[in-house]
């Protein structure tokens, strides 16, 4: 396993008036070269949940497990967990700071002290995988775009090249061409790089194309640990909890109520489009 | 990491002082940091610790939280105290070598600048947290008002002193948010010495700049859409009121400055009428 949490515990502001439950006993084991979406409403604790998979929040109780080591062990070196596990935050574009973009980037492998020559391959590597062509490397990251900045923020980490890719709603406040663009990118570096990826968003629609498992967070523990079809086949319970299934799947049901021979478990558009056509050819044929 | 911080936070609870009008505390802080600095007697100090424990005791702050707030200027404290030890010169020398010099005044004086030093903080740690910022802000215009007339632009400074105040906790959780995206990428702000430490800052206070210049921005449109044009005719939605505890802590205030000063003068007169008597 490469990476697991076990019955990780967080609580807020202990022992003062403002004491919160954040995470509350959670169990997950990551295995290696998965996608995953991470998904739950505002406050439910995702983001403070993967802060703990690469040590930035230490847990208040439990353990957490990175290629067979325990990340609490005494002399554990903290900052190459960090370069392994590689976490990019929500809005990431707010932490550019260098002159240039290419400088921008190299940050991270700067500190990871590595040699000139590594840097510049590894840098060059990561803003060719998201799409920033050379036109950029020289400009300062700030004349750049909204887009054109998570790209190069989230090619900064990407740069230390982590086994294990965390990503905060990377797409949030996005038009829907980047955030398509985006995502199948990180889709792309998933297939080609064969790196592990846990996408973090509260939208079902969002990852419901791009990942093999889903994990629903609701105030502060796991709900639903599965994959998508079968996460999204509890999508009243979702409602529930202020998340929703990907619209194919209201549109499945509704045909089922009403008498076609459907099958409900469908996610994306092009699954539908089959499915209706089948059940319309069928009904022909009848 | 940055988050706990206590000096000078609201600390929400209900209490008498949460409630009294916040000119009243504003004058309070004002008349008793003057006091301290006039009077010079243990007396009128050992009063004045009194008044401060009754009214940390009535504003329901846990006392910790006061103690807190002290270790900021703890050094401070350790250095001033040093200072007047070693440096004074007085009658009753106990140790002298070269510009060192320890002496029975000097020991008073130690003890006296810390004591003045830790009232005030404790004095106006109080006010800060029982009066959220934008009571002490609208008490600070109310207060003020009379400057107008000199062409002070009170409301401006009031309104000015809100928005800072309202934005600490902002950048203050921005700090935290951008060193931990930092730190994912392998930053590290503990170790080296102090220039490597202040150049490990640079990933930090470079987006924190330009976060603060675009919250800045974005306020200053928010506020021109909804029609904000200073202060002219413009009013509260909760106006400041003098109720009937308010003249009577008025009451109090004038009556515990009496009382420090004439006790200050009755030790004065007991030291002056020691020294003639040993003469």
């Amino acid at each position: 396993m490469l990476l697991s949490l076990k019955d990780l515990s967080y609580v807020y502001s202990k022992g003062t008036p403002l004491q919160t439950g954040a995470l509350k006993n959670i169990n997950l084991d990551i295995e290696e070269n998965s996608f995953i979406g991470l998904i739950g409403h505002t406050g439910s604790g995702k983001s403070t949940l993967i802060q703990h998979m690469n040590g930035l929040i230490k847990a208040t109780s439990g353990d957490v497990i990175f290629e067979g080591r325990s990340i609490y062990e005494k002399g554990y070196d903290l900052k190459e967990l960090r370069c392994n596990v590689g976490l990019v935050f929500q809005y990431p574009e707010h932490q550019l700071f260098e002159e240039t973009v290419f400088k921008d980037v190299s940050f991270g492998p700067t500190n990871q002290g590595l040699s000139e020559e590594e840097i510049k391959a590894r840098v060059e590597n990561a803003l060719r995988i998201v799409g920033i062509g050379e036109e950029y490397w020289n400009m300062s990251p700030f004349e750049l775009s909204g887009g054109e900045k998570r790209r190069v923020a989230i090619a900064g980490v990407m740069a230390m090249q982590p086994k294990v890719l965390i990503l905060d709603e990377p797409t949030a406040g996005l038009d829907p061409k980047t955030k398509n663009s985006i995502l199948s990118q990180i889709k792309q570096i998933h297939e080609e790089v064969k790196i592990t990826v846990i996408l973090v968003s509260h939208s079902m629609e969002d990852v419901a194309e791009y990942v093999d498992r889903i994990i629903v967070m609701n105030d502060g523990s796991v709900m639903y640990d599965d994959e998508p079809k079968k996460v999204f086949s509890h999508y009243k319970e979702l409602e529930k909890i202020g998340l929703a299934a990907p619209a194919m799947t209201y549109i499945m049901n509704k045909l089922k109520e009403n008498g076609f021979e459907v099958s409900t478990d469908i996610i994306t558009v092009e699954e539908a489009t089959k499915e209706i056509l089948n059940c319309l050819n069928k009904e022909k044929q009848c | 990491m940055l988050r706990d911080m206590t000096l000078g936070q609201y600390y929400p609870t209900k209490s008498k002082v949460h409630k009294t009008d916040p000119r009243v505390k504003l004058l309070a802080t004002l008349l008793f940091v003057v006091g301290l600095f006039l009077v010079n007697s243990f007396l009128s100090y050992i009063f004045s610790i009194a008044i401060i424990g009754i009214t940390i005791g009535m504003s329901k702050v846990p006392f910790s939280y006061m103690i807190k707030g002290m270790k900021f200027i703890l050094v401070l404290l350790i250095i001033s105290a040093v200072f007047n030890i070693i440096f004074t010169n007085g009658e009753h020398m106990y140790f002298e070598y070269g510009i060192i010099k320890i002496s029975a005044e000097g020991l008073k004086w130690a003890v006296f600048i810390v004591i003045r030093l830790m009232l005030i903080v404790l004095g106006c740690s109080i006010v800060t947290y029982t009066t959220t910022p934008n009571d002490l802000t609208a008490g600070l215009e109310k207060g003020l008002s009379w400057m107008r007339k000199i062409k002070v632009p009170v409301h401006e400074i009031a309104m000015m002193m809100s928005i800072a105040l309202r934005f600490i906790p902002i950048l203050v959780e921005e700090a935290d948010k951008i060193m931990k995206a930092q730190s994912a990428r392998g930053a590290d702000f503990d170790s080296g010495n102090i220039i490597a430490k202040a150049k490990n800052m640079i990933p930090v206070i470079v987006p924190l700049f330009i976060s603060a210049f675009r919250r800045a921005s974005e306020l200053a449109t928010a506020m021109e859409s909804r029609c904000y044009r200073g202060g002219e005719g413009r009013t509260k939605f909760k106006p400041l009121v003098y109720k009937l505890s308010d003249k009577l802590s008025y009451a109090f205030l004038a009556l515990y400055f009496v009382i420090i000063i004439d006790l200050d003068l009755m030790a004065r007169n007991i030291e002056a009428l020691n020294f003639m008597m040993a003469k």
